[in-house]
């Protein structure tokens, strides 16, 4: 992501006490998470209604693994995309949190 | 003991109970229908157990499992309380039937997650509130917003609860024999001491337990079918080449000449009826009889193919034009849905923080993942048996699948040209379902793997059952009673309330099922339609725009409705048609409305007060310390117990 060198600096920078963020930190944090879910939304997208749906047929003249890659990409392809996206979005937004010190308990 | 330990064990026990009872068959101990009665037993029993086990009266144990649901069990409790009878017994079979337009569904269903992900679960965690019309209230001020909540909620849910009580019913009728309408009441017995006894709780790790049997009872038919046909035990990797080999055979039933003789038999019945039709005078359910039976045998005289010199069959075809349009929209409406769904995003108030409500996502996902990722390869196995195995066989030789499934009606063989062979146009499907149901014969497995089946048929819709039921009592009980009606309502009072109303709700759920309505199955998929139109955007725009007001998201989940709603009526039964879309997905109309109405009509009336917009501002950035717990307007803080 883009705003990462940015973040790490306004992350490591003086926190009030409490843990409560700054509004610098705050808008920091927010504009990572609109950048990441913009990102990951536009992956989305275009794996389904693009490659799985409009240009399905014309994928359907190759293959992977035996299967017509349009069929593979509306059947597998897409599902495996979707979960990675998802695990990626966790995984990158509590890297985010902890770097913010964010911490719950629970 | 640890969560892990005890499922792990759990699972152990469970596979060693199977293999024990195939090795009863085996020695022929019990006869098909006595394993059937120990699987529906031994699961039934599993499900009270945990609910005695895991009985609560503490409010945030009973409405959001106290909120301590690590993230891989709630993905698991999550899984099965998405993945409903039609996502177990009809999917594989819709496929098989649908070919390539069928993939809307497995990839509108799976899809949706990553919507909910990014949108919705970790902010809803962040809110901490008990349902999703607390949502509703809180943010958008007053009873207006909660009590269309309420209602999108119990409308939704009661469709979607009378279709899963409908699947136990047919599961427990097919395989034990047992009446329709006993079948319904044993299962909700089930249900109910689950969902009385401990709420929340006992829903969650009762719907984990039931997640581990009907993923493995998915799995091994399949499995173990491609095991045989490939010796690879990966049905994912290996349908592939199936997938060529049926594009071959469908081809070649194209072109065959008693193919073609077939074919024309059964064009020669439809027009003979539609001819019959066409010239009136007869009584209304005399052309309904017609009508059904013409569309049967136009089924049967459409070639698998388009043309004779076609590359693919119609099963790899994708579709162009309108029919791309609809593949869309389904797969739209869908997701959306999916994402609206109130059992569904309630689930991710019981995790212990805003983290695990992300991973729990994940872990959601890649749970449901499993079942959807292998539906097709069930679809294109059946196909390759009926195409490769029964196609050309003598009526005399039929498999031992076909005469042991035949008498329960799913479908058919007939010989429409009298040759004495098999032909595909000879194959008459009456439920697609026997897709799932009859891949272990077809594989060739005993039958305490068909045993293990029905009791992955029975979780799948107990569990979802489950969820749904909690969910209207809970709207009613806590969000309409509570909330609406009686702030003062003792803590006792309401528990009571909630009880009371689950046993209601099932027992009217279950009288509904026994007239066995056929528009069941489309209304649940209006379910998904409606709370897409109505939930999503009022949901979304309350997280992600402060400017959002009360005005609007009230307007705009009524318009969202309606819109929604006049098309699905409009277009089931009056003829009303926007750009051929089909009425499955009518919320690609209603779901824009929704949105632009919200905006539109936020921006023409004041903003929200501040205290809403510091919600909003609360709701993005997740606290360090304590996770929230308990009810976030802190109004139950003095009867809830310490943690």
């Amino acid at each position: 992501m883009a705003t990462t060198t940015a973040s790490r600096t306004g992350s490591t920078g003086a926190r009030p006490p409490g843990g409560e963020l700054t509004e610098r930190q705050r808008q920091e944090y927010w504009r990572y998470n609109v950048t990441l879910t913009t990102v990951l939304l536009v992956i989305w997208f275009v794996v389904t209604f693009v490659i799985s749906g409009l240009m399905a047929g014309w994928l359907n003249n190759y293959t992977i693994l035996g299967f017509p890659l349009g069929y593979y990409m509306a059947a597998q392809g897409s599902l495996a995309i979707f979960v990675i996206e998802i695990a990626a979005y966790a995984y990158l937004m509590n890297k985010k949190d902890e770097e913010f010190g964010i911490r719950e308990e629970g | 003991m640890s969560l892990d330990k005890i499922f792990g064990l759990y699972t152990i026990g469970f596979l060693g109970i199977t293999v024990l009872i195939g090795i009863g068959e085996k020695i022929g101990l019990f006869s098909n229908q006595m394993i059937g009665w120990i699987f529906m037993a031994l699961s039934l029993l599993i499900y009270v157990f945990i609910g005695i086990v895991t009985r609560t009266s503490n409010p945030d144990q009973y409405y959001v499992a106290g909120r301590g649901v690590p993230a891989v069990y709630n993905g698991m409790a999550t899984g099965s309380d998405w993945m409903s009878a039609a996502s177990f017994i009809s999917m594989g079979g819709a496929l098989s039937a649908q070919g390539f337009a069928g993939l809307a569904y497995v990839m509108g269903w799976t899809g949706g997650y990553l919507l909910l992900a990014v949108f919705l679960g970790p902010y809803l965690r962040q809110f901490g509130a008990y349902t999703i019309p607390d949502f509703l209230g809180a943010r958008f001020g007053g009873n207006q917003a909660r009590i269309v909540g309420i209602v999108g909620a119990v409308v939704c849910s009661f469709t979607y609860l009378i279709a899963q009580v409908t699947g136990v019913g047919l599961i427990v009728s097919r395989f034990i024999g047992l009446d329709f309408n006993i079948g319904v009441f044993v299962g909700l017995l089930g249900v109910l001491f689950c969902s009385v006894l401990g709420g929340m709780k006992s829903v969650t790790w009762t719907q984990v337990a039931q997640y581990i049997i009907l993923i493995v009872s998915y799995l091994v038919p399949v499995v173990y079918m491609s095991w045989t046909l490939f010796s690879i035990p990966i049905p994912e990797l290996t349908y592939g080449r199936i997938l060529q080999q049926n594009n071959t055979r469908a081809l070649e039933i194209t072109r065959d000449a008693k193919e073609k003789e077939t074919r024309a038999l059964w064009k020669q019945e439809a027009d003979e009826a539609n001819a019959k039709i066409k010239a009136g005078g007869l009584a209304e359910a005399e052309v309904e009889k017609l009508k059904a039976q013409a569309a049967l045998a136009g089924r049967q005289a459409t070639a698998p193919a388009a043309s004779e010199d076609a590359k693919f069959s119609r099963y790899l075809t994708v579709p162009g034009g309108t029919g791309m349009w609809n593949f869309l929209a389904l797969t739209f409406c869908l997701m959306v849905g999916t994402a609206g769904l109130p059992h569904i995003l309630t689930r991710y108030y019981t995790t212990p923080s805003v983290r695990q409500a992300r991973t729990s996502v994940a872990w959601s996902l890649f749970f449901i993942f499993l079942l959807y990722f292998t539906a097709p390869a069930y679809a294109a196995f059946a196909r390759f048996t009926i195409y490769a195995k029964l196609v050309g066989t003598k009526l005399s030789e039929l498999p031992r699948w076909v005469t042991l499934w035949q008498p329960a009606g799913l479908f058919s063989v007939v010989d429409r040209n009298g040759d004495g062979v098999v032909q595909w146009a000879d194959f008459v499907v009456k439920s697609t379902d026997f897709v799932v149901l009859s891949m272990p014969e077809i594989a060739g497995l005993p039958f305490v793997i068909t045993g293990l089946v029905m009791a992955g048929g029975l979780a799948a819709a107990l569990s979802t059952a489950d969820g749904l039921l909690l969910t209207i009592a809970n709207a009613i009980s806590h969000d309409l009673y509570y909330n609406v009606i009686d702030h003062t309502a003792s803590l006792t009072k309401r528990l009571t309330i909630t009880k009371i109303l689950l046993i209601v709700t099932a027992l009217v759920a279950a009288w509904v099922a026994t007239f066995r309505v056929a528009i069941i199955v489309e209304l649940v998929a209006w379910a998904f339609s409606l709370a897409g139109a109505s939930f999503f955007p009022a949901l979304v725009m309350g997280i992600w725009w402060k400017r959002a007001n009360k005005t609007g998201a009230v307007v705009g989940m009524w318009a969202g409705l309606l819109v929604t709603a006049y098309y699905m009526i409009g277009s089931r039964f009056y003829g009303v048609s926007w750009f051929g879309t089909q009425t499955i997905a009518s919320a690609i109309f209603g779901l824009p409305v929704g949105f632009l109405t919200i905006w539109i009509v936020s921006l023409l009336t004041a903003p929200p007060p501040r205290e809403v917009q510091d919600l909003v501002t609360s709701v993005r950035y997740p606290k360090s310390g304590q996770g929230t717990k308990g009810d976030p307007l802190g109004r139950d803080l003095q009867e809830v117990p310490a943690h």
